[in-house]
């Protein structure tokens, strides 16, 4: 079964905080679980200060800076895992690096229904 | 044909039959379907058959294999039935080809299956209202009236808690199993608390009618007997413990009229002696287990207020002794605070009030109703009575319990009388 995990942390404390992981600590991570082939695809985001919004609105496109996001936490990265079920998924959560620093999300993947 | 030994009808039977093995079907039932409302269904439909097909035929030799059988192949034809119209070819149960016998027979496994039930019911991943209305539920067998009644919520709320915790159950494949070595302290916690919450539902003057009140203490109780019959870690035996030991005084502690009666005060003829010595011993296997953990530390400290033949008596040595222990596994302002009350009664109640002051300082405590209620006492015990007496008036404004305002307008009629000289 498909989980995504959703890597959330202030953008501060991703790098800031003497617990805060290396970029070489978050690679190892990912390929390690590349290696069991549980790791789906995983990529880090830059900062959401480089974010751009969409929305199409009675078939008008619009577009605007950042997402309206009220929370001091920011999405800043993911893993799509492939898991047994949901308690294998929140062991390999626990070990995503930015855990320490901020949260991980664990979300199960939808089937879409598609006849 | 088996003739039947016993003189009770077979429906007779079969209802008993059902108090004491619909909960272990029901268990290993979800294991084999993997899904919880397909599951319920097969149970009633095996009981169906056992009270249309053993009144001709008898009792079975294994009753549980029986109705396990009967209920799983009751689903499968209904899935069968279901993926003729659907065309649907993932929804047979993953088990349908192991060997039957193995799979409801086997002794050993099927107590497994009400443990995995406990820890799928308490998973963390859902919320903690959730855990406790689905373990009563599902494996406590209370209907979801019951339930409300005792949380003074309605049906339909409680009913809507469960259907969504099974969805999540479903959709974020929590798994049935009992986690391993690595995982089991945590998890347990969450299974700990949960019984302790209805426990303390139970035991608690804030809600509910007294019949429900006391249904889920017994409840609480029996789920904390099955789980250490299940699985005998130290602080399974201790929650068992200090369950059995709080529930000892449930005779003594409330009037006929429902209004509080302190541990100081209760005629201990009325504590369950029984529970008492169970209590006890459980306190010991589990001190004997190792270091012990929060809930080992609150039964060994019920279990000596338990062995007081007066409360005179109490080893309140003992006690601040195991509070000390118990801030140490557990710092928290609450139990520092009870750990200050048997220090008032160790040394004096002047030193405990210095301490509760400094605690009280901290304003973590401000709206907690024990504190201020232990405040006014030791004031009360000092004889410092005009202070008492504001402090119970302070007290007052943080409750709406009737049986707990009573207690303290008592206390505080007492303060004014005593210091109001008669002319």
């Amino acid at each position: 079964m498909k989980y995504l995990c959703l890597v959330y942390s202030d953008e501060t404390d991703l790098h800031g905080l003497p617990d805060s992981p290396h970029d070489s600590e978050c690679a190892a991570y990912a390929q390690s679980l590349q290696d069991k082939g549980q790791l789906l695809a995983g990529q880090a985001l830059e900062p959401v200060a480089t974010a751009t919004t969409v929305r199409v609105r009675g078939g008008e496109v619009q577009i605007t800076d950042g997402p309206f996001a009220e929370t001091k936490e920011q999405l800043a990265g993911f893993y799509m895992i492939e898991a047994r079920d949901l308690n294998e998924a929140l062991r390999i959560a626990q070990g995503i690096p930015p855990a320490r620093v901020g949260s991980i999300e664990v979300r199960p993947v939808r089937q879409l229904q598609v006849n | 044909m088996k003739p039947t030994n016993s003189k009770a009808p077979i429906e007779q039977q079969i209802q008993t039959l059902y108090q004491s093995e619909s909960r272990r079907v029901l268990a290993t039932l979800i294991r084999l379907l993997g899904d919880f409302d397909l599951a319920e269904e097969a149970l009633h439909n095996a009981f169906a058959a056992a009270l249309e097909q053993w009144p001709q035929n008898g009792l079975p030799d294994n009753p549980r294999a029986w109705l396990v059988s009967a209920g799983r192949f009751k689903a499968i034809d209904r899935i069968r039935r279901r993926q003729r119209f659907t065309e649907l070819s993932d929804q047979l149960p993953p088990s349908s080809d192991a060997n039957d016998d193995e799979l409801y027979t086997d002794d050993d496994r099927i107590p497994d299956d009400r443990l995995r039930l406990i820890f799928t019911c308490c998973h963390p991943s859902l919320s903690p209202e959730a855990r406790t209305a689905l373990t009563l539920r599902e494996v406590c067998d209370l209907t979801t009236e019951e339930i409300a009644s005792a949380y003074l919520a309605k049906p339909s709320t409680i009913a809507q808690r469960i259907v969504r915790a099974k969805r999540k159950i479903q959709s974020a494949n929590i798994p049935y199993e009992v986690p391993g070595p690595s995982e089991l302290t945590e998890r347990l916690q969450s299974v700990l608390q949960v019984i302790y919450l209805v426990f303390n539902e139970g035991y608690s003057a804030s809600s509910g009618a007294q019949a429900t009140r006391v249904l889920l203490a017994d409840e609480a109780i029996r789920l904390g007997r099955l789980l250490h019959e299940l699985l005998p870690e130290p602080e399974v035996t201790g929650l068992l413990a200090l369950m059995r030991l709080n529930h000892s005084r449930h005779q003594a502690r409330t009037s006929p009229t429902g209004g509080i009666i302190t541990l100081e005060e209760q005629d201990r003829s009325l504590w369950d002696a029984s529970a008492i010595s169970e209590g006890c011993a459980l306190v010991r296997e589990a001190l004997n287990a190792g270091p012990p953990g929060a809930y080992v530390l609150q039964a060994a400290i019920s279990a000596v207020h338990a062995e007081a033949p007066r409360w005179a008596a109490t080893d309140w040595a003992e006690i601040v002794g195991l509070y000390d222990l118990l801030l140490r596994v557990q710092p928290s302002p609450v139990v520092a605070l009870n750990r200050i009350v048997a220090l008032s009664y160790h040394r004096e109640p002047l030193t405990a009030l210095t301490e509760l002051e400094t605690l009280l300082a901290t304003g973590e405590l401000d709206q907690y109703l024990p504190a201020r209620a232990a405040q006014a006492d030791l004031l009360r015990r000092l004889n410092r009575l005009d202070e008492a007496a504001s402090a119970y008036a302070a007290a007052l404004t943080l409750t709406n319990q009737q049986p707990e305002q009573s207690f303290l307008t008592r206390r505080l009629n007492e303060c004014k009388k005593i210091n109001s000289p008669v002319d």
